[in-house]
């Protein structure tokens, strides 16, 4: 079969690679409909995240239709059309007894990876390196499925698949954002980054219950999107002050509830921004806390800061004295897909919310270079590329 | 039936039973003596063996011997004659690991004590058989492939769901003895088990010097052991991924490849 691989540092080829096979009895094999792209690809790709391979298949946000099931699979049968979380879990483990799948026990075969690098294991993800399992991705035309009854999910009859994609991750992510940050009736949202999770973030702030939204980028056209599909007002980090702006919005208080849906890659200005580049080149620190940092700062009084956006390693700068002084929430963490993609699926289904419009751009697998080329420039307007491998090349 | 208590800090400063210097770990030749000896053999083993001839042969083998009188630290001759030249303390190598398990502890106990179960998550050991009520017989390949070991073991103590401890016989390759604890972990969490292991190394002080160089990986090993115990009770099998679709296999002869992903790697790992 054909798969999107990663080869170097910003270099993916299109490689034929072996079709994948049942292992273990509770595997199933899913021919992928759709693949997207998702901007913590970007971490890996660009070189921030360690343990990538030459050869790896990436991809982890996809959907597709049975194909064959291994013998302990009760839930799907061939043909089936389904959506799968894009974070493995074995659902038998004490986590996943608690609904908190990324922190998995049992689904990372690499698990002493990340036991020297963050004191424990956490869950397998699709194409996401070697330290998060080594599991091939779903940028290709099958992919393998582990422990299919507890990561994938039915598609109710008539929905199209391009609502349906991003109920793999971006929904449940931008979901488990605000579902983190603590929102009420009467709260004041702020949502940095307005890419794909950041739009679901505030698309599911209004499902909460927040009185108000507000979307800071530094893309004029994200923010046009933010504020038409996701009803939010918007701030554009490079045209004005945003921890003053922030203020000022909020009758002097600053939000109630921040998002950070930007994480390590963060892009910004001035010295701060400097600093962290410089030191993330020479591989001092591995991430650029920009987002982090201000959202400290602009929190009100007793907020939460919720984050989403990935961090790998070390973040320097961080205003600590700032987060305790004002008695902020830190609430954070990889989303538990499968808690939340049910419910979400039928938001999809009742129209609540309808992820399609992140569907900018459609390609072929043979494209995948030119896609995340585009993907992380943001050239042409691009939400999201995302991929259909059954396109014929 | 008596219970035992125990805590998980009592657990670290427990004394357990100790492997008694029987097999491998028995020497009875001095350090310099065996350096001497192993050298010795080693440079006959190639004289003799450098020509296929009668006495070549021979040559090799009594180097072998020799050899072999070096590198296991034991000479039958030595034994024999009563003589020691080995002056050794006996220290023995340990290793503790502790993990919890969502599954109830009788569970988990009887997975365990059913030996023949443990080759399923114990990666090194080929089977495990009883041979009795108390004894069993154990065979693990040596790595790459050159042959096996074996070696029998007795239950010295056991408490039904609670503990189990056991000791290598007498001229075992690998003199060790252990302990596995299970106890009910807090807030329904399953059983927590408590592993001891103590060996000692097969030939004195430099196999000492040899454990230190070793104990570490032989700690992981018997660390992703247990967690590969964890998985195939709590999920029934145990996850993989390396069996996978890679782009690796078709384009590893582009040499590019490695020095790509050495000079990428990030240096946190």
């Amino acid at each position: 079969m054909k798969a999107l691989c990663y080869n170097s540092v910003k270099d993916l080829r299109v490689e034929n690679v072996p079709d994948p096979e049942i292992i273990s009895p509770k595997d199933m094999i899913v021919r992928v409909t759709l693949s997207s792209v998702c901007g913590s690809d970007l971490h890996i790709i660009n070189g921030f995240i360690p343990t990538v391979k030459a050869g790896d298949v990436l991809g982890h946000e996809f959907m597709g239709e049975v194909v064959e099931t291994g013998r302990d699979v009760k839930k799907f049968v061939k043909g089936d059309r389904v959506v799968v979380a894009s974070v493995i879990a074995c659902g038998e483990c004490h986590y996943c007894n608690e609904q908190s799948y990324s922190l998995c026990d049992n689904s990372n075969p690499n698990a002493y990876m990340p036991e020297k690098l963050y004191g424990d294991t956490m869950a397998g993800i699709f194409g996401y390196t070697h330290a998060f399992g080594g599991y091939a991705g779903s940028h290709a035309q099958y992919i393998r499925v582990p422990f299919a009854d507890n990561g994938a999910f039915k598609v109710p009859d008539g929905l199209p698949d391009d609502s349906v994609i991003f109920c793999s991750d971006a929904f449940p992510t931008g979901y488990m954002a605000a579902d983190m940050a603590n929102i009420k009736p009467g709260s004041v949202v702020a949502v940095w980054g307005a890419g794909g999770v950041g739009q679901m973030a505030m698309q599911s702030a209004w499902l909460m219950g927040a009185e108000r939204v507000i979307a800071i980028d530094r893309e004029p056209y994200r923010l046009g999107v933010a504020k038409e599909k996701s009803k939010a007002e918007t701030l554009n980090f490079t045209e004005l002050e945003i921890l003053e702006a922030l203020k000022d919005l909020t009758g002097g208080r600053g939000p109630d509830c921040c998002i950070d849906a930007v994480g390590m890659e963060a892009s910004g200005s001035g010295i701060g921004y400097a600093y962290d580049k410089a030191k993330q080149w020479a591989r001092i620190e591995n991430d650029r806390p920009l987002v982090l940092r201000d959202a400290i700062m602009a929190c009100r009084k007793g907020g939460t800061i919720s984050i989403v956006g990935v961090y790998s390693g070390f973040a320097d700068k961080i205003p600590m004295g700032a987060a305790m002084n004002k008695a902020l929430t830190f609430r954070m963490g990889q989303m538990h897909g499968p808690k939340y993609i049910p419910a979400l699926l039928d938001h999809v289904q009742n129209g609540d919310v309808d992820p399609s419009f992140l569907v900018t751009h459609k390609m072929g697998l043979d494209q995948g270079q030119q896609g995340y080329d585009m993907f992380t420039k943001k050239e042409d307007n691009c939400m999201r590329v995302v991929f259909d491998p059954q396109m014929r090349m | 039936m008596a219970t035992i208590k125990i805590t998980s800090s009592e657990f670290i400063d427990r004394i357990v039973i100790k492997p008694l210097p029987t097999g491998s770990s028995y020497i009875n030749v001095g350090s310099t003596e065996r350096i001497v000896s192993a050298s010795a053999g080693l440079a006959l083993m190639y004289l003799g063996l450098r020509k296929f001839s009668m006495p070549g042969l021979l040559l090799g083998a009594a180097g072998a011997a020799l050899f072999e009188r070096g590198a296991s630290g034991y000479c039958p001759v030595n034994n024999l004659v009563q003589k020691n030249s080995a002056k050794r303390p006996v220290n023995s190598s340990e290793i503790t690991k502790s993990l919890t398990i969502n599954k109830p502890r009788a569970e988990v106990y009887q997975y365990w004590r059913k030996l023949e179960n443990l080759p399923n998550f114990m990666q090194h050991i080929e089977s495990v058989s009883q041979t009795d009520e108390r004894r069993s017989h154990w065979v693990a390949p040596v790595p790459g492939g050159v042959g096996r070991i074996s070696w029998d073991a007795e239950i010295v103590e056991e408490i039904e769901n609670e503990k189990l401890s056991w000791r290598s016989v007498p001229n075992a390759a690998v003199d060790n003895s252990g302990e596995v604890l299970f106890k009910d972990a807090p807030g329904n969490q399953g059983t927590e088990i408590y592993v001891i292991i103590k060996y000692l190394p097969p030939a004195g002080a430099i196999g000492t010097t040899i454990a230190k160089v070793f104990n570490p990986a032989f700690k992981q090993m018997v660390k992703e052991d247990l967690r590969r115990f964890k998985r195939l009770m709590e999920t029934g099998e145990i996850p993989v991924s390396e069996a996978q679709p890679s782009g690796k296999q078709l384009t590893f002869n582009d040499t590019t490849h490695d020095k790509i992903e050495k000079e990428y790697e990030s240096p946190m790992l």
